[in-house]
């Protein structure tokens, strides 16, 4: 290793109340995360199966919302150890789809979905001690810990996700202008 | 049309009676607005318009123009207000895009990209509002209301129906059938409705029409909400409105 080079930034990902459509966006760009990972190496992430987060991460990259105990720990961690957080999604944003429950009752939804849907013979809830608890309702995670940039979209483009990245990489304020700027 | 005003340091020929966002938009300024429409009297209730005429805040679809007016409109202090005014309405309905059959023709949606939102920033009210299916042939989502009162305006002064009403005050105002059980069902509202075409965002829906146009080649897919605002309402103009 050149002693002289820049050292890489590290960044950590993860989905909470997501369901990965993100990551995957975020695979979209394609032939450019080699031009990324001159420029960064991954720490905690799916795509590494790190399983925690270092201290001296520099960006950490949340998909998905809160919707249990377990995704509020997380979002805690990485928080605490990435300089800058980024949420990426609908999810992460608005709690999106998963937040769709947030009129219901939980204890209504256990029970449509355990006890009372066709096709469940002597259903149970689940009550493991090692699941994490469900939040009465499912929220976005600047609810929870301050968030620097979002990258909205569901899932954002490739495109969208590389200039965010690209621009942070140049020191740039990200701006994602017609085009890349997406909710939907 | 001798007479004009400042506009961000261009001048803008008005007539007399003319508002400000008028004049503009006829000289080809965009001033961000939700609850204004070229065809109907202004309601001066989103604020989005809002500019500053001889440094004070003041709605542009209410004010008329006078000679010699200095108006900021397209500045960073006025565009931070309107953007915490837009994500105030993101967090007080739901706005789910990605599930909104609206995305990409919604104009609340279209103005928060124009404004440049990145998120809604403040904590979302989640509330419950149950949809109204019962027409057979539109669909109400209360979710996604905005309380711009076009609906309200156009069935009563347009249609001559009266089917929409904004109810309560404040924070608990809310959009209303006029009907005793409260159901679309029980009004003499029709898919042909100046009320049915009304709407900027996706509360009033034409049934059975989804995705007839895909996502990402909507029209403000295809161009920003600035142009297309402008275009739009000078075709409205050439065709006599």
């Amino acid at each position: 290793m050149n002693p002289t080079a820049p050292r890489k930034l590290k960044v950590a990902t993860t989905s909470l109340a997501g369901c990965f459509g993100c990551h995957m966006s975020f695979l979209d760009i394609d032939e450019r995360l080699f031009a990324l990972l001159e420029h960064i190496e991954f720490d905690r992430s799916p795509l590494t199966d790190i399983k925690t987060v270092s201290p001296d991460c520099d960006i950490g990259i949340v998909e998905g919302g809160l919707c249990n105990a377990e995704n509020v720990h997380v979002l805690r961690e990485f928080r605490k150890q990435c300089k800058v957080l980024i949420a990426i999604g609908a999810c992460a944003i608005n709690g999106g789809l998963p937040a769709q429950r947030n009129h219901l009752p939980l204890p209504v939804i256990l029970e449509e979905v355990y006890h009372t849907s066709p096709g469940l013979a002597n259903g149970l809830i689940p009550n493991d001690p090692e699941l994490p608890l469900p939040l009465n309702q499912v929220h976005p995670i600047h609810e929870v810990v301050k968030v620097d940039y979002c990258i909205p979209g569901c899932p954002p483009s490739g495109d969208a996700i590389w200039k965010v990245l690209s621009d942070l990489l140049a020191g740039r304020e990200p701006e994602l202008g017609h085009g890349l700027l997406h909710y939907d | 049309m001798s007479q004009t005003f400042t506009l961000d340091g261009l001048s803008i020929p008005f007539t007399d009676g003319e508002t400000i966002i008028q004049a503009a938009t006829r000289a080809g300024v965009f001033i961000p607005h939700l609850c204004y429409h070229p065809e109907f009297k202004p309601h001066g209730s989103c604020k989005l318009c809002t500019v500053k005429v001889n440094g004070r805040h003041t709605a542009s679809c209410t004010l008329r123009a006078a000679a010699g007016m200095v108006v900021e409109n397209n500045t960073e202090e006025l565009n931070a207000e309107r953007r915490a005014l837009t994500q105030m309405l993101f967090v007080e309905g739901n706005h789910f895009c990605p599930s909104c059959e609206k995305s990409g023709h919604c104009q609340l949606q279209a103005t928060a990209y124009h404004l440049g939102m990145m998120s809604p920033h403040y904590d979302h009210f989640f509330p419950d509002r149950p949809v109204d299916a019962s027409h057979p042939e539109v669909l109400l989502d209360f979710n996604r209301c905005i309380l711009c009162s076009l609906c309200v305006r156009a069935s009563r002064d347009v249609d001559g129906k009266n089917v929409f009403a904004l109810s309560g005050r404040g924070i608990r105002t809310q959009l209303i059938v006029n009907a005793k059980s409260g159901r679309l069902a029980d009004t003499d509202f029709t898919v042909d409705d100046k009320a049915a075409q009304i709407c900027p965002v996706g509360v009033i829906l034409k049934k059975r029409r989804g995705f007839a146009v895909p996502i990402g080649e909507r029209p403000y897919d295809r161009a920003p909400l600035s142009e297309t605002a402008l275009a739009e309402t000078a075709a409205a103009g050439e065709e006599g409105v």
